[in-house]
């Protein structure tokens, strides 16, 4: 058990510290901009009583490293400062669009994973099957659309064809979860085709992989019952490759959402991002990077730490 | 270049069918003046006409023809992923090579560069970048690739290591040869394929990125044609679509086009690459 801490204990060390400097890294985007801020906002006519007020407004006047600790302390509360563009608080503009986000990236999570896991691990089974061999065409179409391709695809074919869903994603705080669920199918499509056959084939090789190994193939000589070795024997191994694809996969969903909240106008962080790219809201920018990172990064760590647990050889140490 | 012909003769069709989008997307991207109808930028017609002659594709909302505009776009988004994946292949393969060849500090500090920026997801890294520089095409070709090239220097470092290990290196070694020898005679001939087919995968991986970033109103500006812009451009037509008669169902097809276009070449550079990988792993069928 000392052991498997030990590696736990090391990899979420390396997860801090890697967080640490992606949060200095966001941090300094608004010391590398050219030129001073005050003037380049205000403009070269600003009073120098404005630029004062300006400075003083975006606590300009403090050393960076005390600036740094501010901003950073003020992150993780929730607190990212106000808006270079409009001046109002960033917590209020991207605090709804945040759970927003974090609601489609889960609901095409909950869609995408039960059935990647499962057909994975029947195209393992039946390898070289005509499913298994759709399967690895698919993952081809996958990895070679872009998003906006399949989400026009599926508006198309469902919104405009059909008339089924509409082709918009237009939610507010007072919709219901059904209605919400409704809503926001086809963006959730689009996230679960992008991501299922790359799960799919993840979960099958790794399934692959360890039915051939020869332990598995002693409990097939010993006479076992085929579902037998691959729910006792082969799964609890299976289990660690598998948690690792679905996290990686969670994490992907949560940078692919970006794309497909743009096509379906859904109001999440996503389009935030964008919009204060292209008016260079570079306060805006730092906070929805930060988000989107750290989530990034922390599913990221998960994978590694479930892996970990879930690899059963750690649990007995020579 | 016999040897190639061989492989060629023996390439399964799914290569061949690759070998053929490619040939053809180049071929139109050359010699996109010649192909193209009407100029590039220029306002031609009434403003979204439907497919009919002399407007094969219809005209876009300034009235520029379609069709002339998807082959410049081949042109320019074709060229600018084409220029971006080499400059991070240029990169990433040359430190690549150097810290495995080099080894020690240059190694680790090197490495652990590479882990921070892979930490990040691309698109997020890539659009805090582009908020500090704004959008012009060089500073995307730059940001895109110095973020691409981590992958391409993991993967270079990885077969240069293993290369490195060989008795030959150490015999070379032993014969007093430099560094930029060992890498140009004995390191490079060997990462060849891998790198082959990595140079098509990054190829991909940085074309479906522009284009994304186009879409998203952020990369290649408009007057310029570029695919990923023509996708955001027409895409509010498809809700004006209806499948009463083709002329109105065409509509819904104007964001399917150029998004299209995006997906036929990445499949057909897909196919090429997994015959090189295929034959470079020296399994044969």
């Amino acid at each position: 058990m000392n052991s498997i801490l030990s590696i736990v204990l090391k990899r979420l060390l390396i997860g801090l510290l890697t967080l640490w400097i992606v949060t200095v890294i966001i941090f300094s985007a608004i010391e590398m901009l050219p030129g001073d801020i005050a003037t380049e906002m205000l403009g070269q006519a600003a009073t120098e009583e404005s630029l004062a007020a300006f400075r003083e407004k975006f606590d300009l006047n403090r050393p960076v490293h005390v600036r740094y600790f501010a901003w950073l302390s003020g992150a993780v509360t929730g607190d990212f400062g106000i808006s270079l563009a409009n001046q109002r608080p960033i917590s209020e503009l991207i605090g709804q669009r945040t759970a927003n986000t974090f609601f489609l990236a889960g609901y095409a999570a909950a869609i995408s994973v039960p059935i990647a896991v499962v057909s994975g691990m029947m195209a393992a089974l039946y390898n070289g099957s005509m499913f298994d061999r759709l399967l690895s065409n698919s993952t081809l179409a996958a990895i070679s659309f872009p998003e906006f391709f399949i989400a026009y695809i599926l508006i198309l074919i469902f919104s405009v064809g059909f008339g089924w869903f509409p082709s918009l994603a237009n939610v507010d705080v007072d919709t219901s979860l059904g209605e919400r669920l409704y809503i926001t199918f086809l963006p959730a499509m689009t996230l679960t085709l992008i991501v299922l056959a790359y799960m799919m084939r993840m979960t099958r090789a790794a399934i692959l992989n360890l039915l051939a190994l020869p332990y598995i193939e002693m409990a097939h000589l010993k006479g076992i019952k085929r579902w037998r070795v691959i729910a006792v024997h082969a799964l609890p191994n299976a289990l660690a490759p598998i948690i690792n694809v679905i996290a990686l996969n969670l994490a992907y969903l949560i940078v692919g959402v970006v794309l497909v909240e743009v096509v379906f106008v859904y109001p999440g962080l996503g389009q935030v991002l964008v919009d204060a790219v292209s008016k260079r809201d570079v306060t805006v920018v730092q906070a929805a990077c930060l988000i989107f990172a750290a989530t990034y990064i922390l599913l990221n760590l998960l994978a590694d730490i479930l892996s970990i647990i879930a690899n059963p050889r750690l649990l007995h140490p020579r | 270049m016999n040897n190639l012909f061989l492989q060629l003769r023996d390439a399964p069709v799914s290569a061949w069918i690759g070998i053929l989008i490619i040939i053809f997307y180049t071929v139109i991207a050359i010699g996109a003046p010649l192909f193209a109808p009407y100029a590039e930028s220029a306002s031609v017609g009434a403003q979204y006409q439907p497919w009919t002659a002399p407007h094969y594709l219809g005209t876009d909302i300034l009235g520029r023809d379609v069709l002339s505009r998807l082959i410049y776009g081949a042109r320019n988004t074709v060229g600018i992923a084409l220029a971006t994946t080499a400059l991070a292949f240029t990169l990433g393969a040359v430190f690549g090579l150097l810290a495995a060849t080099i080894g020690g500090w240059f190694d680790v500090i090197a490495s652990r560069a590479v882990d921070v920026l892979m930490a990040i997801p691309p698109l997020i890294f890539a659009l805090l970048i582009l908020t500090i520089t704004g959008t012009s095409v060089v500073a995307l070709i730059l940001v895109i690739a110095v973020l691409d090239s981590t992958r391409v220097f993991r993967l270079s470092r990885a077969v240069a290591q293993g290369i490195l290990t060989m008795d030959y290196i150490e015999v070379a070694r032993m014969r007093g040869e430099g560094l930029f020898w060992l890498i140009r005679k004995e390191v490079l001939p060997n990462a060849a394929a891998p790198l082959i087919a990595e140079f098509g995968l990054r190829f991909c991986f940085v074309f479906l990125f522009i284009s994304a970033l186009s879409f998203l109103g952020l990369g290649i500006q408009p007057p310029t044609a570029d695919w990923g812009g023509m996708v955001r451009e027409s895409a509010k037509l498809i809700s004006f679509a209806n499948f009463s008669t083709w002329q109105t169902a065409t509509f819904g097809l104007a964001p399917l086009l150029p998004a299209g276009a995006i997906a036929l070449l990445t499949i057909g550079v897909n196919l090429v690459v997994d015959w090189v990988l295929h034959m470079s792993s020296g399994l044969k069928e």
